[in-house]
Protein backbone atom coordinates (compact mmCIF):
# COMPACT_ATOMS: atom_id res chain seq x y z
CA UNK A 1 0.00 0.00 0.00
CA UNK A 2 2.62 2.46 1.01
CA UNK A 3 4.45 2.14 -2.82
CA UNK A 4 5.90 5.09 -4.36
CA UNK A 5 3.29 4.10 -7.49
CA UNK A 6 3.42 6.05 -10.79
CA UNK A 7 1.65 8.78 -9.54
CA UNK A 8 4.83 9.14 -7.05
CA UNK A 9 7.20 9.26 -9.67
CA UNK A 10 4.74 11.57 -11.74
CA UNK A 11 4.74 13.86 -9.06
CA UNK A 12 8.54 13.63 -8.75
CA UNK A 13 9.37 13.87 -12.55
CA UNK A 14 7.39 16.95 -12.85
CA UNK A 15 8.70 18.65 -9.70
CA UNK A 16 12.34 18.08 -11.05
CA UNK A 17 11.09 19.29 -14.79
CA UNK A 18 10.21 22.39 -12.75
CA UNK A 19 13.20 22.99 -10.70
CA UNK A 20 15.54 21.70 -13.10
CA UNK A 21 13.99 24.21 -16.51
CA UNK A 22 14.87 27.54 -15.40
CA UNK A 23 18.58 26.54 -13.80
CA UNK A 24 19.16 25.09 -17.52
CA UNK A 25 17.50 27.39 -19.72
CA UNK A 26 19.25 30.51 -16.95
CA UNK A 27 22.57 28.97 -17.92
CA UNK A 28 22.14 28.22 -21.61
CA UNK A 29 20.60 31.32 -21.92
CA UNK A 30 23.25 33.41 -20.67
CA UNK A 31 25.85 32.19 -23.20
CA UNK A 32 23.70 33.34 -25.82
CA UNK A 33 25.54 35.88 -27.98
CA UNK A 34 22.62 37.10 -30.10
CA UNK A 35 21.53 36.00 -33.51
CA UNK A 36 23.16 32.33 -33.19
CA UNK A 37 26.35 33.01 -31.53
CA UNK A 38 26.63 30.92 -28.14
CA UNK A 39 29.81 31.48 -26.34
CA UNK A 40 31.72 32.96 -22.89
CA UNK A 41 32.00 36.58 -23.55
CA UNK A 42 29.38 38.00 -21.36
CA UNK A 43 31.42 36.30 -18.33
CA UNK A 44 34.67 37.67 -19.85
CA UNK A 45 33.08 41.17 -19.57
CA UNK A 46 32.19 40.71 -16.43
CA UNK A 47 35.41 39.13 -15.20
CA UNK A 48 36.72 42.82 -16.29
CA UNK A 49 34.06 44.58 -14.98
CA UNK A 50 34.95 46.58 -11.03
CA UNK A 51 31.70 47.60 -10.74
CA UNK A 52 30.62 43.87 -10.06
CA UNK A 53 33.80 42.84 -7.73
CA UNK A 54 33.19 46.43 -5.56
CA UNK A 55 29.81 45.31 -5.45
CA UNK A 56 30.75 41.47 -4.52
CA UNK A 57 32.85 43.17 -2.09
CA UNK A 58 30.75 45.44 -0.32
CA UNK A 59 28.21 42.17 -0.09
CA UNK A 60 30.65 40.00 1.57
CA UNK A 61 31.92 42.51 4.46
CA UNK A 62 27.79 43.09 4.94
CA UNK A 63 27.13 39.40 5.66
CA UNK A 64 30.34 38.87 7.56
CA UNK A 65 29.49 41.66 10.23
CA UNK A 66 26.30 40.47 10.27
CA UNK A 67 27.60 36.80 11.40
CA UNK A 68 29.37 38.93 14.07
CA UNK A 69 26.71 41.19 15.34
CA UNK A 70 25.19 37.52 15.57
CA UNK A 71 27.53 36.36 17.49
CA UNK A 72 28.83 38.91 19.75
CA UNK A 73 25.21 40.10 20.37
CA UNK A 74 22.47 37.38 20.22
CA UNK A 75 24.85 34.65 21.49
CA UNK A 76 25.97 35.92 24.60
CA UNK A 77 22.65 37.85 25.22
CA UNK A 78 20.81 34.03 24.68
CA UNK A 79 23.13 32.06 26.50
CA UNK A 80 22.80 34.28 29.50
CA UNK A 81 19.04 34.69 29.38
CA UNK A 82 19.17 30.93 30.13
CA UNK A 83 21.41 30.76 32.65
CA UNK A 84 20.03 34.27 34.74
CA UNK A 85 16.94 35.34 33.48
CA UNK A 86 14.65 32.82 32.28
CA UNK A 87 11.68 34.88 32.75
CA UNK A 88 13.00 36.72 29.93
CA UNK A 89 12.50 33.79 27.45
CA UNK A 90 8.70 35.37 26.28
CA UNK A 91 10.10 38.61 25.89
CA UNK A 92 12.96 36.93 23.75
CA UNK A 93 11.00 34.98 21.79
CA UNK A 94 8.52 37.95 20.87
CA UNK A 95 11.53 39.71 19.48
CA UNK A 96 12.23 36.95 17.78
CA UNK A 97 9.07 36.31 15.88
CA UNK A 98 8.51 40.53 15.24
CA UNK A 99 10.78 40.76 12.17
CA UNK A 100 8.60 38.10 10.61
CA UNK A 101 5.37 40.06 11.62
CA UNK A 102 6.78 43.44 10.40
CA UNK A 103 8.16 42.98 6.41
CA UNK A 104 11.57 43.98 5.56
CA UNK A 105 9.47 46.71 3.48
CA UNK A 106 7.89 48.32 6.73
CA UNK A 107 10.47 48.09 8.87
CA UNK A 108 12.71 49.85 6.29
CA UNK A 109 10.15 52.65 6.25
CA UNK A 110 10.06 52.75 10.09
CA UNK A 111 13.92 52.96 10.30
CA UNK A 112 13.65 55.64 7.61
CA UNK A 113 11.34 57.85 9.13
CA UNK A 114 12.53 57.43 13.02
CA UNK A 115 16.38 57.57 12.12
CA UNK A 116 17.36 60.55 10.18
CA UNK A 117 21.06 60.97 11.73
CA UNK A 118 23.92 61.15 12.50
CA UNK A 119 25.70 60.82 9.08
CA UNK A 120 28.10 58.47 11.06
CA UNK A 121 25.62 55.98 10.98
CA UNK A 122 23.22 56.37 8.39
CA UNK A 123 25.92 57.93 5.61
CA UNK A 124 27.84 54.13 6.24
CA UNK A 125 26.66 50.91 4.11
CA UNK A 126 27.57 49.17 7.19
CA UNK A 127 24.56 50.49 8.70
CA UNK A 128 22.77 47.76 6.80
CA UNK A 129 24.30 45.63 8.94
CA UNK A 130 21.55 47.02 11.61
CA UNK A 131 18.49 45.48 9.27
CA UNK A 132 20.65 42.38 8.53
CA UNK A 133 20.87 41.12 11.92
CA UNK A 134 16.79 41.61 12.49
CA UNK A 135 16.42 39.72 9.22
CA UNK A 136 18.84 36.93 10.36
CA UNK A 137 17.00 36.98 14.04
CA UNK A 138 14.02 34.33 13.74
CA UNK A 139 16.50 31.58 12.30
CA UNK A 140 19.55 32.31 14.21
CA UNK A 141 17.32 32.45 17.43
CA UNK A 142 15.42 29.17 16.54
CA UNK A 143 18.46 26.89 15.63
CA UNK A 144 20.54 28.46 18.64
CA UNK A 145 17.86 28.12 20.76
CA UNK A 146 17.75 24.76 19.75
CA UNK A 147 21.58 24.31 20.17
CA UNK A 148 20.90 25.16 23.74
CA UNK A 149 18.10 23.61 24.77
CA UNK A 150 20.05 20.74 23.79
CA UNK A 151 22.90 20.84 26.04
CA UNK A 152 22.31 20.94 29.86
CA UNK A 153 23.34 24.81 29.89
CA UNK A 154 22.70 24.99 33.74
CA UNK A 155 24.89 21.57 35.15
CA UNK A 156 27.69 22.22 32.96
CA UNK A 157 27.55 25.62 33.83
CA UNK A 158 27.42 24.30 37.76
CA UNK A 159 30.12 21.94 36.84
CA UNK A 160 32.56 24.27 35.68
CA UNK A 161 32.08 26.52 38.71
CA UNK A 162 32.90 24.12 41.04
CA UNK A 163 35.71 22.91 39.42
CA UNK A 164 36.66 26.65 39.92
CA UNK A 165 36.36 28.10 36.25
CA UNK A 166 35.05 31.57 36.08
CA UNK A 167 31.88 32.66 33.94
CA UNK A 168 34.09 34.05 30.86
CA UNK A 169 35.91 30.55 31.14
CA UNK A 170 33.26 28.49 30.94
CA UNK A 171 31.43 30.43 28.10
CA UNK A 172 34.64 30.19 26.14
CA UNK A 173 35.51 26.27 26.92
CA UNK A 174 32.47 25.27 27.58
CA UNK A 175 29.33 26.44 25.97
CA UNK A 176 30.61 28.10 22.62
CA UNK A 177 32.10 24.36 21.98
CA UNK A 178 28.87 22.88 21.85
CA UNK A 179 26.82 25.86 20.00
CA UNK A 180 29.74 25.25 17.44
CA UNK A 181 27.46 23.45 15.31
CA UNK A 182 24.19 25.73 15.31
CA UNK A 183 26.36 28.37 15.03
CA UNK A 184 28.02 27.49 11.84
CA UNK A 185 24.73 26.77 10.55
CA UNK A 186 22.83 29.92 11.31
CA UNK A 187 25.85 31.81 10.30
CA UNK A 188 26.31 30.16 6.56
CA UNK A 189 22.64 30.56 6.03
CA UNK A 190 22.95 34.41 7.16
CA UNK A 191 25.90 34.95 4.81
CA UNK A 192 23.84 33.59 1.73
CA UNK A 193 20.89 35.83 2.87
CA UNK A 194 22.86 38.73 3.62
CA UNK A 195 24.37 38.20 0.06
CA UNK A 196 21.53 38.52 -2.03
CA UNK A 197 19.68 41.34 0.22
CA UNK A 198 17.34 43.29 -1.97
CA UNK A 199 15.03 45.84 -0.06
CA UNK A 200 16.83 47.52 2.71
CA UNK A 201 20.19 48.03 0.05
CA UNK A 202 17.68 49.06 -3.15
CA UNK A 203 15.69 51.48 -0.39
CA UNK A 204 18.32 53.08 1.50
CA UNK A 205 20.56 53.24 -1.72
CA UNK A 206 23.40 51.41 -1.14
CA UNK A 207 25.55 49.53 -3.75
CA UNK A 208 25.38 45.53 -3.03
CA UNK A 209 25.49 42.72 -5.22
CA UNK A 210 21.51 42.81 -5.60
CA UNK A 211 21.15 46.01 -6.47
CA UNK A 212 24.03 46.01 -9.00
CA UNK A 213 22.27 42.75 -10.42
CA UNK A 214 19.00 44.43 -10.65
CA UNK A 215 20.85 47.14 -12.07
CA UNK A 216 22.67 45.49 -15.08
CA UNK A 217 19.43 43.52 -15.60
CA UNK A 218 17.18 46.58 -16.84
CA UNK A 219 19.70 46.33 -19.90
CA UNK A 220 21.97 43.69 -20.04
CA UNK A 221 20.11 40.50 -20.02
CA UNK A 222 22.83 37.83 -20.70
CA UNK A 223 24.92 39.51 -18.07
CA UNK A 224 21.75 39.03 -15.88
CA UNK A 225 21.57 35.71 -16.60
CA UNK A 226 24.97 34.74 -15.91
CA UNK A 227 24.78 36.56 -12.69
CA UNK A 228 22.08 34.79 -11.60
CA UNK A 229 23.15 31.49 -12.39
CA UNK A 230 26.73 32.36 -10.36
CA UNK A 231 24.10 33.19 -7.69
CA UNK A 232 22.82 30.10 -7.79
CA UNK A 233 25.71 27.93 -7.21
CA UNK A 234 26.99 30.29 -4.76
CA UNK A 235 23.69 29.50 -2.50
CA UNK A 236 24.03 25.88 -3.29
CA UNK A 237 27.78 26.28 -1.72
CA UNK A 238 26.38 28.11 1.51
CA UNK A 239 23.47 25.42 2.00
CA UNK A 240 26.07 22.19 1.30
CA UNK A 241 27.78 24.03 4.11
CA UNK A 242 24.64 24.27 6.54
CA UNK A 243 23.53 20.81 5.34
CA UNK A 244 27.33 19.34 6.97
CA UNK A 245 27.01 21.05 9.92
CA UNK A 246 23.90 20.98 10.70
CA UNK A 247 24.60 17.06 10.34
CA UNK A 248 22.01 16.42 7.04
CA UNK A 249 19.55 18.41 9.05
CA UNK A 250 17.80 21.33 6.14
CA UNK A 251 18.01 24.49 7.29
CA UNK A 252 15.32 26.88 8.02
CA UNK A 253 15.08 29.14 5.08
CA UNK A 254 15.43 32.96 5.75
CA UNK A 255 13.27 35.70 5.40
CA UNK A 256 12.79 37.47 2.30
CA UNK B 1 22.73 30.93 41.36
CA UNK B 2 25.53 33.07 40.84
CA UNK B 3 26.19 35.12 37.19
CA UNK B 4 28.23 37.82 36.34
CA UNK B 5 26.94 41.03 36.37
CA UNK B 6 28.37 41.18 32.76
CA UNK B 7 25.85 38.56 32.18
CA UNK B 8 23.21 41.56 32.34
CA UNK B 9 25.32 43.95 29.95
CA UNK B 10 24.86 41.49 27.20
CA UNK B 11 21.22 40.83 27.58
CA UNK B 12 21.12 44.67 27.98
CA UNK B 13 22.83 45.49 24.97
CA UNK B 14 20.65 42.91 22.61
CA UNK B 15 17.10 44.54 24.36
CA UNK B 16 18.25 48.03 23.62
CA UNK B 17 19.75 47.02 19.94
CA UNK B 18 16.35 45.52 19.61
CA UNK B 19 14.12 48.54 21.51
CA UNK B 20 15.83 51.37 19.47
CA UNK B 21 16.21 49.69 16.10
CA UNK B 22 13.07 47.14 15.67
CA UNK B 23 10.72 47.89 17.94
CA UNK B 24 10.65 51.69 18.18
CA UNK B 25 10.42 51.97 14.03
CA UNK B 26 7.42 49.54 14.29
CA UNK B 27 5.77 51.84 16.65
CA UNK B 28 6.95 55.00 14.93
CA UNK B 29 4.80 53.79 11.83
CA UNK B 30 1.95 53.60 14.21
CA UNK B 31 2.26 56.96 14.87
CA UNK B 32 4.01 58.42 11.60
CA UNK B 33 0.51 57.01 9.86
CA UNK B 34 -2.36 58.92 12.33
CA UNK B 35 -0.17 62.26 12.62
CA UNK B 36 0.62 65.23 10.39
CA UNK B 37 1.59 69.17 11.16
CA UNK B 38 -1.14 69.71 12.75
CA UNK B 39 -1.92 66.66 15.04
CA UNK B 40 -3.83 63.52 14.70
CA UNK B 41 -5.77 62.94 11.66
CA UNK B 42 -7.39 59.65 9.71
CA UNK B 43 -6.32 60.89 6.29
CA UNK B 44 -3.54 58.74 5.19
CA UNK B 45 -5.67 56.04 6.92
CA UNK B 46 -8.21 56.62 4.28
CA UNK B 47 -6.35 57.18 1.77
CA UNK B 48 -5.78 53.03 1.95
CA UNK B 49 -9.40 52.48 0.96
CA UNK B 50 -8.70 55.07 -2.38
CA UNK B 51 -8.59 52.71 -5.47
CA UNK B 52 -4.60 52.41 -5.88
CA UNK B 53 -4.01 50.87 -2.52
CA UNK B 54 -6.93 48.78 -2.64
CA UNK B 55 -5.59 47.21 -5.57
CA UNK B 56 -2.26 46.67 -4.47
CA UNK B 57 -3.77 44.81 -1.09
CA UNK B 58 -5.91 42.99 -3.60
CA UNK B 59 -2.93 41.77 -5.33
CA UNK B 60 -0.81 41.29 -2.66
CA UNK B 61 -3.31 38.99 -0.69
CA UNK B 62 -4.37 36.98 -4.15
CA UNK B 63 -0.67 36.43 -4.88
CA UNK B 64 0.45 35.54 -1.42
CA UNK B 65 -3.20 33.19 -0.69
CA UNK B 66 -2.21 31.56 -4.69
CA UNK B 67 1.54 30.78 -3.93
CA UNK B 68 0.62 29.85 -0.32
CA UNK B 69 -1.87 27.40 -1.50
CA UNK B 70 0.37 25.69 -4.80
CA UNK B 71 3.10 25.49 -2.34
CA UNK B 72 1.38 23.59 0.41
CA UNK B 73 0.07 21.22 -2.23
CA UNK B 74 2.77 20.67 -4.57
CA UNK B 75 5.19 20.76 -1.64
CA UNK B 76 2.92 18.67 0.97
CA UNK B 77 2.88 15.67 -2.57
CA UNK B 78 6.70 16.19 -3.49
CA UNK B 79 7.43 15.14 0.37
CA UNK B 80 5.38 13.09 0.21
CA UNK B 81 6.53 10.97 -2.47
CA UNK B 82 10.00 11.46 -1.28
CA UNK B 83 9.04 9.52 1.98
CA UNK B 84 7.77 6.57 0.55
CA UNK B 85 9.24 3.14 1.64
CA UNK B 86 10.20 1.99 -1.73
CA UNK B 87 11.67 5.67 -2.77
CA UNK B 88 15.16 5.41 -3.09
CA UNK B 89 17.05 7.05 -0.43
CA UNK B 90 19.63 9.39 -2.85
CA UNK B 91 16.46 10.43 -4.07
CA UNK B 92 15.67 11.90 -0.23
CA UNK B 93 19.15 13.44 0.07
CA UNK B 94 18.79 14.92 -3.41
CA UNK B 95 15.41 16.23 -3.16
CA UNK B 96 15.99 17.88 0.88
CA UNK B 97 19.32 19.11 -0.29
CA UNK B 98 18.02 20.67 -3.47
CA UNK B 99 14.89 22.28 -1.53
CA UNK B 100 17.09 23.75 1.05
CA UNK B 101 19.30 25.70 -1.41
CA UNK B 102 15.78 26.67 -3.70
CA UNK B 103 13.98 27.75 -0.68
CA UNK B 104 16.91 30.59 -0.23
CA UNK B 105 17.34 31.24 -4.19
CA UNK B 106 14.76 34.38 -4.29
CA UNK B 107 15.27 37.70 -5.22
CA UNK B 108 16.67 39.33 -7.87
CA UNK B 109 18.71 36.39 -9.68
CA UNK B 110 15.58 34.54 -9.01
CA UNK B 111 13.42 36.65 -11.52
CA UNK B 112 15.82 37.28 -14.01
CA UNK B 113 16.20 33.54 -14.10
CA UNK B 114 12.60 33.20 -15.14
CA UNK B 115 13.14 36.09 -17.21
CA UNK B 116 15.80 34.05 -19.18
CA UNK B 117 13.71 31.44 -19.02
CA UNK B 118 9.73 32.19 -19.45
CA UNK B 119 10.25 36.03 -20.17
CA UNK B 120 9.22 37.39 -22.95
CA UNK B 121 12.50 36.94 -24.98
CA UNK B 122 13.41 34.02 -22.87
CA UNK B 123 14.38 30.85 -23.89
CA UNK B 124 12.01 28.30 -23.20
CA UNK B 125 9.36 31.19 -24.83
CA UNK B 126 11.31 31.33 -28.30
CA UNK B 127 11.70 27.46 -28.39
CA UNK B 128 8.01 26.74 -27.83
CA UNK B 129 7.93 29.19 -30.22
CA UNK B 130 9.39 27.31 -32.60
CA UNK B 131 7.25 24.38 -31.62
CA UNK B 132 4.30 26.54 -32.85
CA UNK B 133 3.56 27.14 -29.03
CA UNK B 134 3.05 31.03 -28.19
CA UNK B 135 3.32 31.52 -24.83
CA UNK B 136 2.52 35.00 -24.69
CA UNK B 137 0.03 34.80 -27.59
CA UNK B 138 -2.11 32.43 -25.15
CA UNK B 139 -1.99 35.08 -23.05
CA UNK B 140 0.24 34.10 -20.49
CA UNK B 141 2.60 36.81 -18.63
CA UNK B 142 5.35 36.32 -16.54
CA UNK B 143 4.83 40.17 -15.49
CA UNK B 144 1.40 39.03 -14.13
CA UNK B 145 -0.35 37.60 -11.06
CA UNK B 146 -0.29 34.16 -12.56
CA UNK B 147 3.45 35.47 -13.80
CA UNK B 148 4.34 35.89 -10.40
CA UNK B 149 2.87 32.68 -8.98
CA UNK B 150 4.60 30.59 -10.73
CA UNK B 151 8.00 32.40 -9.87
CA UNK B 152 7.18 32.48 -6.39
CA UNK B 153 6.36 28.47 -6.18
CA UNK B 154 9.87 28.07 -7.01
CA UNK B 155 10.85 29.38 -3.28
CA UNK B 156 7.73 28.37 -1.58
CA UNK B 157 7.60 24.77 -2.82
CA UNK B 158 10.78 23.86 -1.49
CA UNK B 159 10.13 25.92 1.67
CA UNK B 160 7.11 23.79 1.98
CA UNK B 161 9.39 20.58 1.49
CA UNK B 162 11.27 21.59 4.45
CA UNK B 163 8.94 22.52 6.92
CA UNK B 164 6.48 19.51 6.14
CA UNK B 165 9.33 16.66 6.02
CA UNK B 166 9.61 16.47 9.98
CA UNK B 167 5.83 16.18 9.91
CA UNK B 168 5.40 13.15 7.86
CA UNK B 169 8.35 11.53 9.48
CA UNK B 170 6.80 11.84 12.70
CA UNK B 171 3.89 9.81 11.77
CA UNK B 172 4.37 6.18 12.67
CA UNK B 173 3.86 3.47 10.30
CA UNK B 174 1.64 1.56 13.52
CA UNK B 175 -0.67 3.99 13.03
CA UNK B 176 -1.76 2.84 9.00
CA UNK B 177 -1.23 -0.92 10.01
CA UNK B 178 -3.97 -0.33 13.05
CA UNK B 179 -5.86 1.59 11.14
CA UNK B 180 -5.62 -1.31 8.23
CA UNK B 181 -5.92 -4.08 10.85
CA UNK B 182 -9.52 -2.41 11.59
CA UNK B 183 -10.47 -2.59 8.02
CA UNK B 184 -9.90 1.07 7.21
CA UNK B 185 -9.09 1.92 3.39
CA UNK B 186 -6.32 4.12 2.25
CA UNK B 187 -8.80 6.60 2.08
CA UNK B 188 -10.14 6.54 5.05
CA UNK B 189 -6.94 6.50 6.89
CA UNK B 190 -6.07 9.63 5.36
CA UNK B 191 -9.60 11.20 5.75
CA UNK B 192 -9.58 9.89 9.96
CA UNK B 193 -6.27 9.94 11.06
CA UNK B 194 -3.35 11.30 8.20
CA UNK B 195 -4.76 14.46 7.71
CA UNK B 196 -5.83 15.31 11.56
CA UNK B 197 -2.94 14.57 12.41
CA UNK B 198 -1.15 16.61 9.95
CA UNK B 199 -3.18 19.57 10.09
CA UNK B 200 -1.58 21.58 12.35
CA UNK B 201 2.03 21.20 10.63
CA UNK B 202 0.21 22.01 7.08
CA UNK B 203 -1.56 24.45 8.90
CA UNK B 204 2.25 26.42 10.17
CA UNK B 205 3.56 25.87 6.32
CA UNK B 206 0.53 27.40 4.99
CA UNK B 207 1.12 30.63 7.47
CA UNK B 208 4.93 30.89 6.66
CA UNK B 209 4.90 30.58 3.03
CA UNK B 210 1.72 33.08 2.74
CA UNK B 211 3.79 35.47 4.92
CA UNK B 212 7.01 35.07 3.04
CA UNK B 213 5.12 35.69 -0.43
CA UNK B 214 3.41 38.79 1.28
CA UNK B 215 6.69 40.51 2.80
CA UNK B 216 8.65 39.62 -0.74
CA UNK B 217 9.92 42.84 -2.52
CA UNK B 218 12.87 42.21 -4.63
CA UNK B 219 11.27 39.35 -6.73
CA UNK B 220 8.32 41.50 -7.76
CA UNK B 221 10.37 44.57 -8.20
CA UNK B 222 12.86 42.95 -10.48
CA UNK B 223 9.85 41.41 -12.31
CA UNK B 224 7.47 43.38 -12.61
CA UNK B 225 9.21 47.25 -12.27
CA UNK B 226 6.00 48.48 -11.44
CA UNK B 227 4.11 47.18 -13.95
CA UNK B 228 1.67 45.25 -11.18
CA UNK B 229 0.89 46.89 -7.53
CA UNK B 230 1.95 45.18 -4.32
CA UNK B 231 2.29 46.74 -1.28
CA UNK B 232 5.88 46.18 -1.21
CA UNK B 233 6.31 47.85 -3.97
CA UNK B 234 4.01 50.00 -3.41
CA UNK B 235 5.46 51.62 0.34
CA UNK B 236 8.79 51.28 -1.80
CA UNK B 237 7.54 53.76 -4.36
CA UNK B 238 6.44 56.27 -1.76
CA UNK B 239 9.59 55.73 0.50
CA UNK B 240 11.96 56.10 -3.09
CA UNK B 241 9.49 59.00 -4.10
CA UNK B 242 9.20 57.80 -7.20
CA UNK B 243 5.20 59.00 -6.72
CA UNK B 244 4.13 62.36 -5.23
CA UNK B 245 2.54 60.15 -1.64
CA UNK B 246 3.44 61.88 2.01
CA UNK B 247 5.54 59.22 3.89
CA UNK B 248 2.69 59.16 6.05
CA UNK B 249 1.14 56.70 3.33
CA UNK B 250 4.07 54.58 3.32
CA UNK B 251 3.37 54.43 7.00
CA UNK B 252 0.17 53.53 6.65
CA UNK B 253 0.93 50.84 3.89
CA UNK B 254 3.22 49.62 6.58
CA UNK B 255 0.99 49.48 9.31
CA UNK B 256 -1.66 47.62 7.40
CA UNK B 257 0.71 44.97 6.19
CA UNK B 258 1.54 44.32 9.97
CA UNK B 259 -2.13 44.05 10.58
CA UNK B 260 -2.50 41.65 7.93
CA UNK B 261 0.38 39.08 9.03
CA UNK B 262 -0.63 39.85 12.54
CA UNK B 263 -4.14 38.70 11.50
CA UNK B 264 -3.18 35.66 9.98
CA UNK B 265 -0.51 34.53 12.70
CA UNK B 266 -3.98 35.17 15.16
CA UNK B 267 -5.85 33.01 12.62
CA UNK B 268 -3.44 30.40 12.61
CA UNK B 269 -2.49 29.77 16.31
CA UNK B 270 -7.03 29.57 16.72
CA UNK B 271 -6.96 27.08 14.25
CA UNK B 272 -4.27 25.03 15.06
CA UNK B 273 -5.25 24.46 18.57
CA UNK B 274 -8.72 23.72 17.28
CA UNK B 275 -7.26 20.95 15.07
CA UNK B 276 -4.93 20.01 17.85
CA UNK B 277 -7.89 19.19 19.91
CA UNK B 278 -9.87 17.60 17.03
CA UNK B 279 -6.64 15.31 16.46
CA UNK B 280 -6.71 13.94 20.00
CA UNK B 281 -10.55 13.34 20.03
CA UNK B 282 -11.24 11.13 17.20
Amino acid sequence: MNRLGIGGWAILVLAGLFFATPLVMTAVFSLWEGGSHYGFSVYKLLWHSPKLFEAMALSIELALATVAALVLLLVPAMIFMNLAAPRLRPLFEFIATLPFVVPAIALVAGLSALITGPDWLIGTPFYLVIPYFFLALPYAYRSIDVGIRAIDLTTLTEAGQSLGAGMGQIIVMVVLPSLRSAMVGSALLTLAVVFGEFTFANVLLFHTYAVYLNEIGQHEVTAAAALSAASFLLTWIAMLGVLLAGGGRAAPPGVR
Amino acid sequence: MRQAPIGWLFIGAFLLVCAVFLIAPTAMLAVQAITDDDGLTLEYVRELASYRYVTAFEHSLYLSVLSATVGVVAGGLIAFAVLKEDAPRWLRSVVTSFAAVAANFAGVPLAFSFIATVGSLGLLTSLLKNAGIDLYGMGFSLFSIPGLTLVYSYFQIPLMVIIIIPAFEAMRPSWREAAENLGASNLQYWRMVGLPVLAPSLLAGWILLFGSAFSAYATAYALTSGNISLVTTEISAVLSGNISSEPQVGAALSVGMIVVMVLVLALSQFLSKRAARWAVKS
